[in-house]
């Protein structure tokens, strides 16, 4: 109850930040939205499935990329059809790369999930021709629900409607999710990640489940790139690179993974704490390490571990 | 009576080593059968052979007149198999209904039900619970599985198998690690869940013996490798030397005494079913 009370308290809040806050945060929010969206798929992996994923900028990619793509190449100019398409291709890719990964557990699937990502990193960045190589591509602004904005300055675009829109796609992706892991689905996931070997005896087919929540993680993911590209109007293949990935598990290790609604404050937590250490040391990485390893030592289980506690021992026996 | 699962010529390999010689063995509708024999001697193998989990060597594995070699564990299950294991299995985060629940949900085939409520599946949650309050696990039923006393952990393990409704069921020594006193009450347990789900067949494999003579109907000694006896209580009971070599020392409450000073050399075979000239000692 307390859970919800304070689910609707951040979403009240949420909801004033464009009336009440300064612009500039306001538009930190916007990375916000889109990484809590990634987060959201990447723990039911995590959290729910069992499985480390060091690859998941791919999927940001594949999804940022889609908005690019449409808007540069095609008429496409619609967010809903953006989300929809990039939702599309990262399941599509997941799917594919998915039936290899899941087969591997642990270190194995981290590192495989890795090299694909960098495999498509370096394609980013390698066939220029076509994406732009470092220096990425546009994103031209799309429109929102068929309305065009065109004409409004940028900011007021981002502040006002992208960010409701934002808000509206993070709430809906919120409650699927909030579905998903309460469905018989994510009680048989739980068990594929506490016992594999159990759960194929009592006929819960492992890599099915496995494969499954990876798919949905994917388009997740995918659909959280593409609302990251339109704030800054480009993406580039940095966006895809494995910092990226290790940013998502920093993000999730911040929040915590044990809880539903920890990797949504982590990604709070991560977007907010980079902007302000950056504006004070150039070496925000060194911060941000030593907080990563403050994290791992004393709080395993994140910062909703900090509100409920059982999560120490789970973490050690992971 | 039917046969439901039948080894035929059962070998298993690993590398050089040969852990299963040629076992053949046939369950039948309503039995109970225990598998015994010394450390080594294949039983676990025989279970995973059994279950899916390890593909034979050679032979053949029918269950309910399908072949079942290469179907694995998942599709078994579905069948109508379900399995405990040695070591203790279960699912340290779940709870104890939760652990019920999941069994239910893969036997009802609802695993696939990504938006759906499972707090509202009504039917899920009475079938787990009816599992729960038939092993005794009622008032735990919201306990972790993590926090469980050791023969709690057993006795869910053994619990979610029968929330399968199997038709033929495997436990990997159901009570071993439990204490003397809670071994018969979870026997009892078990036989009597067995009876009301309607499961047809039973096989366990059992290292206490009081156990094992107090429940079967059949028994059946591996050794190396072999089938060195499949008899009944009684008869097994009767074959001092079988005795001697696939159970060594003889249970408490036995009338016979220390095991015999020259056992079975390893490898050799002698027949089963007639004990050697000169065996001094009653049978029990």
């Amino acid at each position: 109850m307390t859970a919800r009370l304070a689910l609707a308290g951040a979403a009240l809040a949420a909801l004033a930040v464009p009336l009440v806050a300064p612009v500039y945060y306001t538009l930190l929010m916007l990375p916000f939205m889109a990484y809590a969206v990634v987060l959201l798929g990447l723990n039911l992996l995590f959290g729910y499935a069992g499985l480390l994923s060091f690859g998941h900028a791919l999927f940001i990619g594949v999804g940022a990329y889609t908005g690019a793509f449409l808007t540069t190449y095609t008429q496409i100019r619609s967010l809903e059809v953006i989300l929809l398409i990039a939702a599309a291709l990262g399941g599509t890719v997941a799917a594919l790369v998915g039936a290899l990964c899941v087969r591997y557990v642990k270190i194995y699937f981290g590192m495989l999930t890795l090299a694909f990502g960098m495999v498509f990193y370096t394609f980013l960045l390698k066939f220029y021709r076509v994406t732009g190589g470092d220096e990425g591509m546009r994103v031209l602004r799309p429109t929102l629900l068929g309305l065009d904005w065109s004409a409004m300055p940028k900011t007021d675009y981002l502040v006002g409607p992208y960010y409701y829109y934002s808000l509206a796609v993070l709430a809906v992706a919120t409650i699927v999710m909030w579905r998903i892991v309460r469905s018989p689905f994510g009680l048989c996931l739980r068990t594929v990640r506490d016992n594999p070997a159990k759960a194929e005896a009592l006929g819960l087919g492992v890599a099915r489940y496995r494969w499954r929540a990876f798919v949905i993680s994917a388009v997740y993911a995918a659909v959280g790139g593409a609302l990251l590209g339109p704030p800054t109007g480009n993406v580039d293949p940095t966006l895809a690179y494995w910092t990226q990935s290790g940013n998502l598990v920093f993000m999730i290790l911040l929040g915590g993974f044990a809880s539903f609604s920890g990797p949504l404050v982590g990604a709070f937590a991560f977007i907010f704490l980079q902007d302000s250490v950056m504006s004070v040391l150039t070496y925000w990485r060194l911060v941000f390490g030593a907080i990563l390893a403050a994290i791992v030592i004393f709080a395993p289980g994140g910062l909703m571990g900090l509100f409920h506690r059982p999560s120490a021992l789970e973490v050690s026996r992971r | 009576m039917a046969t439901i699962l039948e080894a035929r010529d059962v070998t298993r390999d690993y590398g050089g080593f040969r852990a299963l010689a040629g076992v053949s063995l046939a369950v039948r509708d309503g039995e109970f059968v225990s598998i015994i024999g010394p450390n080594g001697a294949g039983k676990s193998t025989l279970i995973n052979v059994l279950t899916g989990v390890l593909r034979p060597t050679s032979g053949s594995v029918r269950f309910k007149d399908r072949d079942i070699r290469d179907i694995g564990p998942v599709a078994l299950a579905r069948l109508g198999m379900a399995r405990s294991f040695q070591l203790v299995h279960v699912f340290p985060d779940l709870t104890v209904l939760e652990t019920l629940e999941a069994a239910v949900v893969s036997r009802l085939r609802r695993g696939s039900r990504l938006f759906a409520s499972l707090a509202a599946d009504r039917e899920v949650e009475s079938q787990a619970l009816e599992v729960a309050l038939l092993f005794g696990l009622g008032d735990k039923r919201h306990a972790v599985s993590r926090n469980l006393p050791q023969g709690d952990k057993k006795l869910l393990d053994v619990a979610s198998a029968f929330a399968l409704r199997p038709e033929i069921i495997l436990l990997d020594e159901p009570t071993s690690g439990v204490s003397t006193a809670d071994k018969t009450a979870i026997m009892d347990i078990l036989v009597g869940a067995a009876r009301r789900i309607g499961c047809r067949a039973i096989i366990q494999v059992e290292h206490d013996m009081d156990i094992v003579f107090g429940y079967s109907d059949r028994i059946v000694a591996l050794h190396q490798g072999r089938v060195l006896a499949d008899a009944s209580p009684g008869e097994v009971k009767a074959n001092r030397h079988l005795v001697d070599t696939v159970i060594g020392r003889p249970p408490r409450g036995w009338s016979i005494a220390a095991s015999d000073p020259d056992p079975l050399p390893p490898g050799a075979e002698r027949s089963p079913a007639k004990p050697p000239a000169g065996s001094p000692r009653p049978a029990c």
